[in-house]
């Protein structure tokens, strides 16, 4: 009786398996509709899904262990501390419709990727000095790439780039990654065919991957995403907010939390100086005492435990801890202290009359936080925030403004006093955070494109990021960007407010799935992802 | 009839007394935040429960339902005056005048006000008070909504003035202001009234509206508008029902202006 369970049990679990691989079509949303379906131009998370889904890659991050994998490129050597890169290629692969793939490929791709005209951000994170960037085709499967200067982590920037083929007719539509686009209804529906000349094979040699098509449904509300999962309609949610994840986790959906992800929330105070502000409230601005007041008066835990639900920790600083490598461990989180904060501001000559904080002027400290509407994590922190500087005698107001407007005050005009906004932080290397820490830099928030650093602390924080950038040693880049860290924690230009964890649904429907809290969080590795009953 | 008529009166006599005496009704203030509580179920403390940051949901309510049915009427009062205004000079004067405010009509009424309204509330100085904020927004609802009813108010003034007893007061030497007041506004009046009472729910929807859209009230402050926006979270008010309240207010509070409005309109 005992082998007849058995045997029944092992049946049951081969069936199992066998339907987890019969095809089928998994569905999930994009919150918008894709800008482009040029890989090579993606700036957006509904192209950037796309790409993944469809492009063929020479080297892909494991999403779990972030370690590179060899995909297109069979193996790689780097020489001169990221100058030059060999890659041998995989033979006999074809894209979608059937064009063979070749060095030529690459070789055309990294051109295309690197024309000035096509202002590719992909092809920007390439350019670590003048001059040009050749491609030599050594033979059909052995190609070389140099660049005119080290470019610091150079593997892993491949694994953003989708080599197009240089000869197929149907030039960037055609694939060479799992799924290519069969199908789209604009506002409505992107669908995804398995591409038939897929290379990957499972361990038992059936082709990969398991799905017969993904459907990416067009919904931008994200409360109609989750109705729509709970009905079975939809068997992903790459990012589910902390609410609807409560909600879904009583209802006994499931949804589960990966861990804490790189995202940060932040808050800075503008001290732009031809900034339409009173002078004074500048001078507040700018003192580092007075923005490490703001801080300690801040009660982080609260934020992470009634906004986010518990989803999320109080962020320390640049770095998100979940980044193993690049975080600065000696660094420890802000505590929330306000008598150390009002102590900090008598520092500055402010003094707390009745319930009002004054300046050493007599101007009582008022200023106005902006966000974005309709993100409600965020209006609801500006709330808290507002409440805990009532407790020091500051007043704040919350005001959210649209988008567009909001862009426009914290690029242009510069017409704001303090902002809350978050980053997500796609890619883990330091090198993506030039953009921020440069003080020439677009999105140095709190005073940007600056001709000479303003401070002596942002012209070394220039310094480190510039070494960091230009070394191929990893180490002598992690102390360069450690110390970045550090200075960033002890002047707060940003204030960093709490880290989320990466949410994710995934329907029981769904096989083989190993969320990560990297994106894409859920579809990582697509092509081994199967559904329990064919649909 | 009259009994619905009569519930609907004690239903805005109570909304009344419930917005005025707000602060001694209210278990807490509306932006203290209890912090060991958030989205708490109904109890002793908080009749309502209480929000995702912890507020008293009752306060909220009480304050909301204050914001909103003080600055509602306030704009409708706007409108009916401005509608009253443009309206009534283009039927009684005619001819090139009222070719003009019919074209002024025209104007507002494609006028796209939410988008209107999302710019001028992103041109405004960012340090104004959350009140001060509500009632610029109030104030232009008002401005932005008087169109619609100065047609109607044209329509009624030039049917007047093709009137017998406007003919014959014009024949005894009535003329200008005294026509005005003495013939053309007394016949106006239900007309007028009719459009005040219109408003007033339309206004508190438009806010609501825009509350949806996180551009009404600035925080903390609550409106009706902002508490509907809560019920966004519609996975959960099943499990739930009470958080339904601020929308059964808001469905009561209208019903019962539409049911005097009728009366009203029987009248006209």
């Amino acid at each position: 009786m005992r082998r007849l369970h058995l045997l029944s049990a092992m049946l049951l679990l081969g069936c199992t398996t066998l339907l987890a691989q019969a095809g089928g079509e998994l569905r999930f949303c994009l919150r918008a509709e894709p800008k482009t379906f040029n890989p090579l131009l993606v700036e957006d998370d509904a192209s950037e899904t796309i790409r993944y889904l469809t492009g063929g890659v020479l080297v892909r991050i494991n999403r779990i262990t972030l370690k590179p994998q060899p995909e297109l490129a069979s193996e790689w050597k780097v020489s001169e501390g990221g100058k030059h890169i060999r890659f041998k290629l995989r033979e006999g692969l074809k894209y979608s419709d059937g064009t063979p793939f070749s060095a030529a490929d690459v070789a055309y791709t990294m051109s295309q990727l690197m024309d000035p005209a096509l202002h590719s951000s992909t092809g920007d994170a390439f350019r670590s000095g003048e001059g040009k960037v050749e491609t030599r085709v050594i033979s059909p499967s052995v190609v070389e790439i140099s660049f005119p200067a080290p470019v610091a982590n150079l593997v892993d920037l491949f694994d953003t780039v989708a080599i197009m083929s240089a000869k197929s007719p149907q030039k960037e539509m055609a694939a060479l990654g799992p799924f290519y686009v069969a199908e789209r209804k604009a506002g409505s529906y992107i669908l995804l065919k398995r591409n038939p000349y897929y290379w990957k094979k499972d361990s038992t040699g059936k082709q990969l991957p398991y799905l017969d098509s993904v459907r990416l449904e067009i919904e931008q509300n994200p409360e109609i995403e989750a109705m729509r999962y709970k009905r079975g309609e939809v068997q992903l949610i790459n990012t589910v907010s902390p609410a609807i994840f409560e909600k879904l986790s009583s209802d006994s959906a499931s949804v589960r939390d990966a861990g804490a992800s790189t995202d940060t929330e932040q808050l800075w105070f503008n001290q732009v100086p031809s900034a339409p502000i009173p002078a004074y409230k500048l001078a507040w601005f700018t003192s580092t005492n007075f923005r490490r007041a703001i801080s300690e008066a801040i009660n982080r835990a609260d934020l992470a435990r009634i906004v986010y639900h518990g989803h999320a920790a109080p962020a320390i600083g640049i770095v998100s801890p979940s980044n193993k490598f690049w975080f600065n461990s000696n660094l420890k989180p802000h505590p929330y202290d306000t008598a150390s904060a009002l102590h900090r501001l008598q520092q500055d000559g402010f003094r707390l009359q009745g319930d009002t904080l004054r300046d050493k002027s007599g101007n009582a400290v008022e200023f106005s936080v902006v966000t974005n509407a309709g993100n409600r994590s965020r209006e609801s922190m500006a709330t808290m925030i507002q409440e805990d500087l009532k407790k020091i005698g500051i007043k704040v107001n919350v005001v959210a403004l649209d988008f567009n407007s909001l862009l426009e005050r914290m690029t242009q005009s510069f017409n704001y006093e303090a902002c809350l906004l978050g980053l997500q932080n796609v890619d883990l290397d330091p090198n993506a955070q030039m953009a921020v820490w440069l003080s020439s830099a677009d999105n140095h928030q709190w005073n940007p494109r600056q001709k000479s650093p303003a401070t002596a602390w942002e012209a070394e924080i220039d310094k480190l990021m510039k070494a960091q950038a230009s070394s191929g040693d990893e180490h002598k880049r992690k102390q360069y960007w450690d110390r970045v860290q550090q200075i960033a924690w002890d002047q707060e230009p940003f204030i960093y407010l709490i880290n989320k964890d990466a949410l994710v649904a995934i329907s029981p429907e769904v096989k083989n799935s190993e969320p990560s809290v990297f994106r894409p969080q859920t579809f990582w590795n697509v092509e081994t992802l199967a559904l329990a009953k064919a649909r | 009839m009259k009994a619905v008529r009569f519930i609907a009166i004690a239903v805005l006599l109570i909304t009344a007394f419930v917005v005025l005496f707000a602060n001694y009704l209210a278990p807490a203030g509306y932006e203290q935040q209890f912090r060991d509580l958030p989205q708490a179920g109904p109890s002793l403390h908080h009749p309502l429960g209480t929000d995702d940051l912890g507020r008293d949901c009752w306060a909220r309510l009480l304050f909301g339902m204050r914001v909103s049915l003080t600055l509602a009427p306030l704009a409708a009062f706007f409108t009916t005056v401005l509608a009253g205004l443009v309206g009534g000079i283009a039927g009684y004067c005619g001819g090139w005048i009222e070719r003009c405010c019919k074209l002024l009509i025209d104007f507002f009424l494609s006028v796209p006000w939410l988008f209107l309204l999302i710019t001028v509330r992103a041109v405004l100085p960012l340090n104004i008070s959350p009140q001060a904020s509500v009632t610029v927004t109030f104030i232009l609802l008002g401005l932005l909504g008087w169109a619609a009813s100065a047609r109607i108010i044209c329509s009624g003034a030039k049917d007047l003035m093709k009137s017998e007893f406007v003919w014959m007061a014009r024949a005894a030497g009535f003329s200008g202001f005294k026509l005005i007041r003495l013939h053309l506004l007394p016949n106006l009046k239900g007309a007028l009234f009719a459009q005040f009472w219109i408003s007033i729910p339309v206004f508190i929807i438009a806010e609501a509206n825009l509350g949806a859209l996180g551009l009404g009230v600035a925080e903390p402050l609550p409106s009706l508008g902002s508490l509907l926006r809560e019920l966004q979270d519609a996975i959960t008010l099943r499990l739930e029902p009470w958080r339904l309240l601020p929308l059964a207010v808001l469905i009561v509070v209208i019903s019962s202006f539409q049911v005097l409005l009728n009366k009203q309109e029987v009248r006209v």
